[in-house]
């Protein structure tokens, strides 16, 4: 099988801390990959190093087999790597019917375009008003975004990087601070990603990792500590041992 | 299914809702026509007008990267001060003596170091970029003080004759010519920024603004897109610059100052950022306003103004603008409500 | 050489004004992030605080000196408690628009109390002239100033780094919240700070009527100067923006008596070319926001 992304001897050091260390993680083709941890394991950090915010001291990284670790953040998102925020970063004074439409106009090339009005084309309308209403997004299409309730924002914030038409897409706690009543339509979104994009997710939350991932990585110390299949992660006593370490701390 | 009977769209109007964002509303026809009219209703006011007009101009400018791209500057005025000796300098020595193809000449030299001081202000953050706009400003009034020769110094450039517009339109001594080329430029290039904010290129500026990390991540080349915006913008200025002087038939080092450049963003903000009329307004109010303070205190009128600056800070811009909102607004929904309730009347038999 | 040995002193003692002048805005800029272009009206508030009492009510110039501070420190903590705490936390656009503002009524008040023309402050005796050291000769007032500010930078590093007013303004800044949590006063802290820093612009005001002339544009006229100190020299510490300003004094001085015909565009230059080599300023390490 191919692979989709790639990361080889990955290292990070802020200071004398090291966040990442000798990470070298593969996500292949179509997958349904999720990267776990205890807090502070440096699973942000990983997302940072592959989307470009950050620079690795070491190591390389490949999206589907070309190294993307010299270009700048917004090169890599041109080249199909799309990813969500932890802490929604959106556009606060543009609506979701704006941020769809400038996300899809950048992906279809049309950026620098000054002279054409947005939206004019019908394709490129078809494509805002598709992903406005998977996303449930609709009936707030015109409202500011810093107005909406926090569940819209954050399928907006997925939303976004859908509308990039990503090849790899990282899911950075998509359901992280959702109250229960909205929680049920970012699972579901999440669980309808087209099936031709590879997922990589760094969840905390089990229950979503285990009904969504076909593969499991946990990081520890910001280095590759097991990986396997969802069954095998549950069943080593070594993941376990981790867990309650941290459950015992807190 | 042909697209447009797809059955989603009647739904969502999404084709509608894009058409909205730039499409012309009652109160900008208005505010055009009122400004075509100000040639007719104020005949002994042309010069006034035509300062607010090269005026709105230079705030369009300012409201470009301000307001759009959020990109703060202290030396605006050196865009102006290029285009305003560039187009001094054209017609003294008559190099180019028509007024038109002097006005783009000017435009395109401000523009040219607007995009070569882009990559100077896109190096830093926030407080660096302060700093290099005003130095920048800073030094090219320097250097006009230095080359006195070409500049005329703290005298300006003197003596200069401005030639009929097109060859065609003479300038006449109550400035009316001035007003209605100041006021044509003005509108052309209003339409021009209008057209480029409402296009999907003005609105990635709005979103670098917003949140750049965001931006750079749905694959914005944040830099380039600043410098672009930032280099349109030294030409609206440039212009700005060289209708003042082809108006005044002067030009001197104040073109530079910093006061200038401080006094275009109080007009930027009485009028309000990021959507374009602010300047405009804001361009009429603060000529009026100077106009008043320096008939009664001609000396101290700036004290005035400073504390004007210091009061709407601390009152806060954004409250301040829902204030001059709220009577057109107030004034929509009772109309909203007698339209809804007469079509609610006609419903009942 | 003895012309070089004079500029370097000459340039020497207008950087070390130039830091009185400017280590209150590295403070507030520098570590604060509040971006005041007012700075210079409080020099210049101090200016003539002294100019007026020594001329017109003939207190000793020594004795002027420390009212300018006391003045100009009383009106900083003022507007400090009345205005500037309720915009630490505003954009910088906001901060920008509100000290332009507070700079353009100061000029405006200071021309109409005290006229337009430049204002010099009666000097003792002692302070005019020159004595010859080695064959270089040394202007008294200038060697006055590197005294004076000398002492001044070494108990203001003290200060910062020995005493408890100094760790709490570090946590302050660093920390505003945890510095809560740890019982410091921080609005207290801040408006001490800023009232200081106010007071010593006002002192390097007064200091510097003789030397950079006083009139009621000054804080304009000066303004590029406190900021390239700041930007220049970085946060992180002290020493940064003292640096920063012995640079730009002997290079100013230098630039004026070698190259008269550039005058300060030898100066607007090395800011733009160090700003754009290092963002951070020259000495900075910290990150500015």
């Amino acid at each position: 099988m191919t692979l989709a992304l790639e990361t080889q001897g990955l290292v990070k050091t802020f200071g004398g801390l090291t966040a990442t260390r000798d990470l070298s993680l593969k996500v292949e083709r179509d997958a349904r990959h999720a990267l776990i941890g205890p807090n502070g394991a440096g699973k942000t950090t990983v997302i940072n190093l592959l989307t470009g915010v950050l620079r690795p001291n070491a190591g390389r990284i490949l999206l589907e087999g070309s190294d993307i670790t010299a270009l700048p953040a917004y090169r890599r998102a041109l080249m199909g790597l799309s990813r969500t925020f932890q802490i929604n970063q959106l556009f606060a004074d543009l609506t979701p019917l704006e941020t769809i439409a400038l996300a899809v106009s950048e992906q279809r090339g049309e950026g620098m375009h000054w002279w054409s009005s947005l939206g004019r084309d019908a394709t490129a309308a078809d494509e805002i008003g598709l992903l406005l209403q998977r996303f449930h997004l609709t009936e707030v299409m015109n409202a500011r975004t810093a107005t909406l309730p926090y569940g819209k924002q954050r399928l907006l914030e997925i939303a976004l990087a859908i509308a990039a038409k990503p090849r790899v897409l990282l899911l950075d706690e998509p359901a992280a601070g959702v109250p229960e009543a909205e929680r049920q339509d970012i699972l579901a979104a999440v669980a309808s990603l087209p099936r031709d994009v590879s997922v990589l997710l760094i969840e905390h939350d089990m229950d979503l990792v285990f009904s969504f991932a076909d593969r499991i990585s946990v990081l520890v110390n910001g280095a590759l500590f097991v990986e396997g299949s969802p069954s095998e992660v549950a069943r080593d006593p070594r993941v376990k041992a981790v867990y309650l370490g941290e459950a015992a701390d807190a | 299914m042909p697209w447009y009977e797809m059955p989603w769209r009647e739904r969502t109007g999404i084709v509608g809702s894009l058409y909205d964002l730039s499409r012309w509303r009652w109160g900008e026809m208005l505010f055009w026509t009122l400004a075509l009219m100000a040639i007719l209703l104020f005949p002994h006011r042309y010069l006034i007008l035509t300062e607010i007009a090269w005026l709105a101009l230079f705030v369009l400018s300012l409201d470009l990267i301000l307001g759009y791209a959020g990109i703060v500057s202290l030396g605006h005025a050196a865009f102006f001060g290029v285009g305003a000796y560039t187009a001094g300098l054209l017609a003294l020595h008559h190099i180019i003596d028509e007024p038109v193809l002097a006005l783009l000449v000017a435009g395109l030299a401000a523009m040219v170091l607007g995009f070569v001081t882009s990559f100077l202000v896109m190096r830093g953050a926030d407080l660096t970029r302060l700093m290099v706009t005003l130095g920048i400003a800073l030094l090219l009034r320097e250097l006009a003080n230095r080359f006195s020769d070409i500049t005329g110094g703290f005298d300006g450039l003197q003596g200069i004759v401005m030639q009929p517009v097109l060859g065609l339109f003479e300038f006449d001594l109550f400035g009316k010519t001035s007003f209605i080329y100041c006021l044509v430029v003005l509108f052309l290039m209003f339409l021009l920024a209008r057209r480029i904010v409402h296009s999907p290129f003005g609105l990635s500026l709005r979103a670098i603004r917003n949140n750049p990390l965001r931006a750079a991540a749905i694959g914005i080349p944040v830099n380039r897109r600043l410098t672009a915006i930032y280099t349109i913008a030294a030409f609206y200025a440039g212009l700005a610059g060289a209708l003042s002087t082809q108006s005044t038939a002067l030009a001197s080092l104040d073109v530079f100052s910093f006061e200038r450049s401080a006094d275009l963003l109080l007009v930027l903000v009485i009028g309000g950022t990021g959507y374009l009329y602010g300047g405009l307004i804001g361009a009429v109010v603060f000529k009026l306003l100077q106009d008043v303070l320096a008939t009664w205190t001609p000396q101290y009128w700036q004290f005035w103004i400073g504390l004007i600056l210091v009061v709407l800070v601390l009152i806060g811009r954004e409250r301040l603008h829902r204030w001059t909102r709220w009577g057109p607004e107030r004034i929509k929904t009772i109309l909203d409500a007698r339209k809804s309730a007469a079509v609610a009347g006609e419903k009942t038999p | 050489m003895t012309t070089f040995l004079t500029i370097l002193f000459d340039g020497v003692a207008y950087g070390m004004l130039l830091f009185v002048l400017a280590c209150g805005l590295a403070v507030t800029l520098g570590l604060m992030n509040f971006v005041n272009l007012a700075h210079g009206a409080f020099a210049m508030a101090g200016g003539y605080v002294c100019a007026m009492l020594v001329n017109r009510y003939g207190l000793p110039f020594f004795a002027g000196l420390p009212m300018a501070f006391v003045v100009s420190a009383a009106i900083g903590f003022v507007l400090e408690r009345l205005l500037y705490r309720h915009l630490y936390h505003r954009n910088h656009l906001d901060q920008v628009l509100f000290t332009v503002g507070l700079v353009f009524m100061s000029v405006a008040a200071v021309d109409y109390v005290m006229g337009s023309s430049q204002v010099f402050i009666n000097l003792p005796q002692v302070l005019q002239g020159q004595i010859d050291l080695f064959g270089v000769g040394i202007g008294r007032y200038r060697l006055m100033i590197i005294v004076i500010c000398g002492i001044l930078t070494v108990l203001l590093q003290l200060t910062l780094a020995r005493t408890r007013f100094g760790s709490q303004l570090r946590a302050a800044v660093d920390d505003p919240r945890a510095a809560v949590g740890l019982g410091i006063n921080v609005p207290w802290v801040f408006a001490l700070t800023f009232a200081f820093g106010s007071g010593l612009a006002g002192l390097g005001g007064a200091l510097g009527a003789e030397i950079l002339g006083l009139d009621p544009h000054f804080p304009l006229k000066f303004m590029i100067y406190f900021l390239i100190v700041v930007t220049v020299g970085g946060s992180s510490s002290i020493t940064g923006p003292f640096l920063a300003s012995l640079l730009l004094g002997i290079g100013d001085v230098a630039g004026k008596y070698y190259v008269p015909k550039l005058g300060a565009f030898v100066i607007y230059t090395m800011m733009i070319v160090i700003l754009i080599l290092r963002p951070n300023g020259l000495f900075g390490k910290t990150a500015v926001r």
